[in-house]
């Protein structure tokens, strides 16, 4: 890496404001904060003073507790404001949001929000830094990078693996993510899925669209399913789960196609037997553990980049 | 009412043939004379001269496609404030939607409009809604709101979903000499969408709405125009496919009009940039494929108007997320500049531009206007192509600021805009009117 690199964003809103350099900076970041999560006292005081607010407007168990734990660990002060149970955001707008947060004076607001664009809409109006934690279909840039450094530490590298991602990339923001993080590092990209739920254009994010799941899978080093909802069968964009477990979930069969030592990933939660094997999601090619050991280890580089260490 | 004589202008007439040095003498609010040329002596020395110095003068600019707010959203628009800033554009007429709350579905309402449009800056023609509600479900009274006022039926904003009644609206719309205006767009598969349908949208995450959503509508109804024998008009065109369907069916004698707005032809869908609901509009903004149909279109005459779709919003329905984010802008004080860089890009020329501007949109809804005729109204816009200067929130007219085009720097105006022998608007620094 160049030796006068500086990392200089402000707000982390989706991969595709990042460069190969800044991912590569994130992640050797994370890593070198793994180490924390290890120690008897898992704490230390790098953000001591720092307000960070948990702003959830969708439910989200995992990736809330996710970033309030790194939060947590780096001593900075969280506050979660969620959908129910909140008297804010009730018939407010955004930006109306954005202003009365704006007088508690954060440091650092992570957002996860149904509406695409609402991440960058929220930065445009308040002085703090911005996580996106999801937006509508948009991005999910962490759960992208837990993902990057999640292959780094199972491959050793990303450049040159090839990568399946199986699903509604439609719908998927982390499918979104993914393509963009996983091209800009050098690696190929192929997804597959119901025709109904790949997106017009997705070549231009960087990925190969495979007619066949098993096309996508050939000679993997990394396949990911992603999680399919119900509700995409009102669309109509899905005749039923069961049709989509025997075309599109990911089985052994399916793995007999992928190298050998092909990891299998999962944003999880996992719909088990739907678009992933029980077997597989438990077996040990899985690295699904990992991806959630690793979330708290990005967030925590993420929220120390952005809100500076001094 | 004291005369005025308006010479040495550019005098461009395209259904009269002109274009070259002429000029207007103004009597009692209607057109005594046009000339060729120096004024005639027979203009009495006492009538006061307005040097246009080689400014264009033509007919008073008509937009067939605006939408005023009034009834119900006075906050974003008034049939007073509006007509100022079509006035500001070099409009001396609109015709207006029907798409108000209540909607413009009876004569009550148009009467209403008609009534608040008295003393307006600008010839107010209000287009009344195809169905009751405008909910697609049954006819609304044609004859009634004929007799109220106005000159035309749309259900605009919305498709008229059910084509049996599209059939019935066509063929009633005969007996009282109303044009039928589509608003097309195939609504199951536009739903929820934000904005064009492709890569840009998949890389924003936004649900996109596909070209075909207009352009199977527009074949519906160009095949229901021919199969009932009607004339359409089909509103604000945006996809290539669209201009070659309506090409064809011109090219079989079919009666069908049609209209695109300035952004079709100035922007493709990068102008929602991340997120920008000032680029939001539906039809959306598409690629650069189809500005270059769209321009294609209106030289060669597949498109006979151009209109603004003029859609103030105000910031509350636009400083929100990009999919909750209302659609439409301001068009009016912006058609003329935008419209003159096609002129000085070689895709038009001046006479196609007033027929664009003034000639076809009078034509297209049977209305007076749209040429320079002796005795009628004195309707006249004074441009001034070369003036340049920048689109700025705080010299807006409108009472809405929502405008994709807000601090673009602009060439061409309109500098001075009469109705019926009255100024209604001079732009700033401008002592032409005396
Ligand atoms: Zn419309």
């Amino acid at each position: 890496m160049n030796a006068d690199y500086r990392f200089s964003h402000k707000h982390i809103l989706g991969l595709a404001d990042l460069s190969a350099a800044d991912i590569a900076f994130i992640l050797r970041t994370a890593d070198s904060f793994k180490e924390i999560s290890q120690r008897n006292i898992k704490k230390v005081p790098t953000l001591r003073g720092r307000t960070v607010i948990n702003l959830f407007f969708e439910p989200s168990t995992r990736t809330r507790l996710s970033f309030e734990v790194a939060a947590k660990r780096m001593s900075a002060d969280t506050f979660n404001i969620g959908n129910s149970g909140s008297s804010t955001v009730k018939g407010e707008t955004m930006v109306d949001t954005a202003r009365n947060l704006a007088a508690m004076n954060p440091d650092c607001i992570i957002i996860r929000h149904a509406r695409s664009g609402s991440a960058r809409l929220l930065a445009e109006h308040i002085p703090a830094s911005v996580i996106n934690a999801g937006d509508g279909t948009h991005e999910h840039p962490s759960q992208g990078l837990l993902d990057l450094l999640t292959v780094q530490e199972n491959k050793g590298r990303i450049e040159g693996l090839r990568v399946a991602i199986i699903g509604d990339i439609s719908h998927s923001r982390v499918a979104h993510s993914n393509i963009i993080g996983f091209s800009k590092m050098g690696a190929e990209v192929r997804v597959s899925g119901p025709a109904t739920l790949i997106p017009p254009g997705i070549e231009q994010l960087g990925a190969t669209v495979c007619p066949t799941v098993r096309e996508a899978v050939a000679d993997a080093d990394v396949v990911m399913a992603l999680r399919i909802q119900h509700e995409r069968q009102q669309d109509p964009l899905l005749p039923s789960l069961r049709e989509y477990a025997t075309f599109f979930g990911i089985t052994p069969a399916v793995m007999a196609g992928a190298k050998a030592d092909a990891i299998i990933m999962h944003p999880g939660p996992i719909n088990r037997g739907v678009e992933l094997d029980p077997a597989l999601a438990d077996g040990p090619r899985s690295v699904i553990l990992d991806q959630v050991t690793n979330g708290v280890a990005v967030r925590m580089a993420l929220l120390y980049l952005i809100m500076g260490g001094e | 009412m004291e005369a005025r004589c308006l010479i040495n202008g550019r005098l461009i007439d395209p259904r009269r043939g002109l274009d070259g040095l002429g000029g207007v003498w103004l009597e009692e609010g209607r057109i005594k004379a046009v000339f060729a040329g120096p004024a005639p002596a027979a203009i009495p020395a006492g009538v006061p001269r307005i040097d246009l110095g080689g400014r264009w003068l033509v007919p008073g600019l008509i937009d067939i496609h605006v939408h005023l707010r009034e009834p119900g959203d006075e906050h974003k628009e008034t049939i007073a404030s509006g007509a100022l800033a079509a006035a500001a554009g070099g409009f001396t007429a609109v015709a207006c939607m029907p798409n108000t709350r209540p909607v413009n579905d009876c004569e009550a309402v148009t009467a209403l409009i008609m009534a608040r449009a008295q003393g307006a800056a600008t010839r107010i023609y209000p287009v009344g809604a195809i169905s009751r509600g405008s909910d697609g479900e049954s006819l609304a009274p044609f004859g009634e709101m004929r007799r109220g006022g106005a000159v035309a039926v749309s259900d605009d904003g919305r498709p008229v979903g059910n084509s049996q009644l599209m059939r019935r609206a066509l063929e009633y719309a005969g007996n009282h000499d109303l044009l039928v205006i589509s608003h097309p767009e195939e609504s199951s598969l536009s739903h929820h969408g934000a904005m064009n349908e492709g890569a840009l949208a998949t890389r924003l995450g936004l649900r996109g709405i596909p070209r075909v959503a207009e352009e199977i509508m527009v074949y519906r109804d160009l095949a229901l125009a021919e199969y009932t024998g009607r004339p359409i008009h089909i509103a604000h065109v945006s996809t290539r496919e669209a201009v070659d369907l309506i090409r064809r069916a011109k090219a079989r004698g079919g009666r069908v009009t049609a209209e695109t707005a300035p952004h079709y032809f100035t922007l493709t869908e990068e102008a929602v940039g991340d997120y920008d609901t000032r680029a939001k509009m539906n039809p959306p903004l598409r690629t650069a494929d189809d500005l270059a149909a769209i321009r294609q279109g209106l030289a060669d005459g597949t498109l006979d108007a151009i209109a603004t779709d003029h859609a103030p919003h105000s910031a509350l329905e636009k400083e929100v997320e990009f999919d909750l984010a209302a659609n439409g802008i301001i068009g009016l004080e912006t058609s003329v500049p935008l419209t003159l860089a096609l002129v000085r890009e070689g895709v038009i020329s001046p006479a196609r531009m007033i027929e664009l501007l003034a000639a076809n949109p009078a034509r297209i809804l049977g209305v007076s206007g749209g040429t320079l005729q002796e005795e009628a109204p004195a309707d006249l816009t004074v441009i001034d192509p070369e003036l340049s200067f920048t689109y700025q929130a705080e010299t807006v007219v409108s009472k809405s600021r929502n405008s994709p085009f807000l601090g673009w720097d602009l060439q061409g105006r309109a500098v001075l805009t009469i109705l019926a022998g009255r100024a209604t608007f001079e732009a700033p620094g401008q002592t032409l009117w005396r």
